[in-house]
């Protein structure tokens, strides 16, 4: 593929400096990790609107909350594992419980993490950060994308995380390509199944459809870029049109999109379901690539899966 | 209660008439409503609460500028409370002040009642929902943040408890409103001594506190914390201090003023039941 590669967390910080010199209300929160989530281009534009608390991640969000009180617009960032985890709680209680206008921007999230390892790659922020009540929950599948969530971040009230990339991931959209919080849209058509998938497992998913389109086999691709709250009408039609759903996603199998989607798919239209997932294990140290293929994450796995799925589905009709 | 505007003019007069008998009777009357709402509840926490009454009286009577018929008034001066589990005496002080019907407190941790377990933005005058200890600081430390950029010169305070500020999260924030210089802030730690297990210091030992405060870059001042006199003069130093965030370590009882709760950890979370209610009401006659 030749697709222009740029990480989606470079997108994330040059947007917000976009915003910042429009919105004097946008402020930046941090907690030493600006020059990996890229929340430094802001810093280095608007110094006075830009508070570092050291590594804190509580203090962060805490603060953050105190700031959107005063009518800020502010964006706290670390890596998802530091922020989802370490400051779970400051998430659920000062952020949504007290429904406030905080932004939180996570970029090292799953294993394409890479040489880092476990303890940076965040395998579980789509399933901790879902179940929480007010808070919106966004993966964007490239830069653009992220640029305009982003913009949509800094315009609309109410709580909202977003997972970035610290790798590189093909720019799949165009500039006029729209972006709705909750809407998926439609990367590719097929009627035989459909791939929901986030993040850079989009691409893997068109990789996927090319390797069966080979064979015959059309399969629909779908960006599912919001993870909350999940696009059901999407998920109902894919499944009615298509008859068997694979999501793919560079996350836990338990918990993430793959059991969003699961939920709407079992109450609303049951079909057989297969997810591309890292199978209830922690990651390690490799590259992006390494990773991908070790925990079964790549195209060919997506392959495996709609083969499994479409499998079912025919016996099912029988 | 006729005066409902707590302003700088009210207080200069206040100073000049200050009656400290006033105070006294407006604490015994509160006490006896924080019982009266744990016990009508069935459930709640009136040792933490008892032990916060002065100072949030201090606070609310003497200190804040405040008004209690418009809660969103964007000068007031802002209060989080920390311990989020002393809504009695929360509540019953912000019906005293006149921010909601009295009556509303009839309602305490019932379904139907906007005034739940811990504090809740819901009720007017509360400012943050709380219940999780570790929290306040750092959000007083944002609106102190926020208010510095906008050149607004409220103050923020925060109401914590002894026990609450062995949570880790207290010191990071302690150390970023030294490090920003916050003088618009200013923490209380209602020190009753006794949290829900025991003795604080013997479940983990605070001592040296103020000077643990005062490493951490803070103005300390130390109070008993049931003597409006101390409180008062320590709320009119902090005016004082500038470029450091101020704190007031309040020396508390829990269980203030009933004799069988004072200083007793089973009334951490526990409410009176109508014998012991009576009881109660009877020594603060």
């Amino acid at each position: 593929m030749s697709e222009k590669m740029v990480p989606t967390r470079d997108g994330f910080g040059k947007e917000l400096v976009e915003i910042g010199k429009a919105n004097e209300k946008v402020l930046v929160v941090s907690a030493d990790l600006e020059d990996a989530t890229r929340a430094e281009y802001f810093k280095n534009e608007f110094p006075q609107r830009f508070f570092s608390v050291g590594i804190a991640e509580q203090d962060m969000v805490g603060t953050a909350a105190g700031l959107s009180l005063q009518g800020f617009v502010p964006f706290v960032n670390s890596f998802a594992v530091f922020m989802t985890n370490r400051a779970y709680d400051m998430i659920r209680i000062d952020v949504c419980y007290n429904d406030c206008n905080v932004k939180i921007i996570c970029s090292h999230a799953g294993v394409t993490v890479g040489p880092d390892g476990a303890t940076a790659q965040c395998l579980e922020d789509f399933a901790l950060m879902r179940v929480l009540p007010n808070l919106k929950v966004v993966c964007p599948v490239d830069e653009l994308e992220a640029r305009k969530a982003t913009q949509v971040f800094a315009k609309e009230i109410g709580p909202m995380y977003m997972r970035t990339s610290r790798c590189a991931f093909p720019v799949l959209t165009k500039p006029e390509d729209p972006f709705v919080i909750g809407k998926a849209n439609i990367m590719r058509e097929g009627k035989d199944a459909t791939i929901i998938a986030c993040g850079v497992h989009v691409s893997e998913g068109l990789k996927a459809a090319d390797i069966l389109a080979q064979e015959g086999v059309e399969v629909r691709v779908v960006n599912m870029h919001t993870i909350k709250p999940i696009d059901e009408e999407m998920i109902i039609s894919c499944a009615k049109e298509t008859g068997a759903i694979i999501t793919a996603e560079e996350h836990q199998k338990h918990g993430g999109l793959g059991s969003a989607v699961a939920e709407v798919v079992v109450k609303q239209c049951p079909v057989p379901m297969e997810m591309v997932a890292v199978d209830d294990s922690f990651g390690r140290s490799g590259s992006p690539e390494e990773l991908l293929k070790a925990y079964h994450l790549k195209d060919v796995d997506i392959v495996e899966s709609i083969k499994k799925a479409i499998k079912r589905k025919t016996l099912q009709s029988v | 209660m006729a005066v409902r505007i707590f302003t700088l003019e009210r207080r200069k007069m206040t100073i000049q008439t200050f009656e400290k008998e006033a105070l006294k009777k407006k604490a015994v009357l509160f006490r006896k409503e924080i019982l009266q709402v744990t016990n009508a509840a069935g459930s709640g926490h009136p040792g933490g609460s008892l032990s916060a009454v002065e100072i949030l009286i201090a606070l609310y009577d003497y200190k804040m500028n405040h008004k209690p018929d418009d809660p969103q008034w964007e000068d007031r001066d802002r209060l989080i409370i920390s311990k989020g589990h002393v809504t009695p005496v929360t509540y019953v002080t912000l019906a005293n002040y006149g921010y909601f019907p009295k009556e509303e407190l009839k309602g305490f941790r019932k379904f139907d009642s906007i005034l739940q377990g811990h504090v809740h933005r819901k009720v007017p005058g509360v400012e943050f929902n709380t219940g999780s200890l570790g929290h306040g600081l750092s959000v007083v430390n944002g609106i102190a943040l926020g208010a510095k950029l906008q050149k607004k010169s409220f103050r923020s305070y925060c109401v914590m408890g002894d026990g609450e500020i062995q949570e880790g999260s207290v010191w990071e924030a302690a150390m970023s409103a030294a490090h920003f210089k916050l003088d618009n802030v200013c923490a209380i730690v209602d020190y009753n001594k006794v949290q829900e297990n025991g003795p604080t210091n013997e479940i983990k030992n605070l001592e040296p506190l103020a000077e643990k405060w005062r490493s951490f870059g803070w103005h300390a001042i130390e109070v008993i914390g049931h003597n409006f006199d101390q409180l008062i003069a320590a709320l009119d130093q902090i005016d004082t201090i500038k470029d450091k965030p101020c704190v007031i370590i309040a020396h508390t009882i829990k269980g203030k003023g009933i004799s069988f709760m004072e200083g007793e950890r089973g009334w951490h979370g526990k409410a009176p039941n109508d014998e012991q209610l009576a009881e109660a009401l009877k020594e603060l006659e």
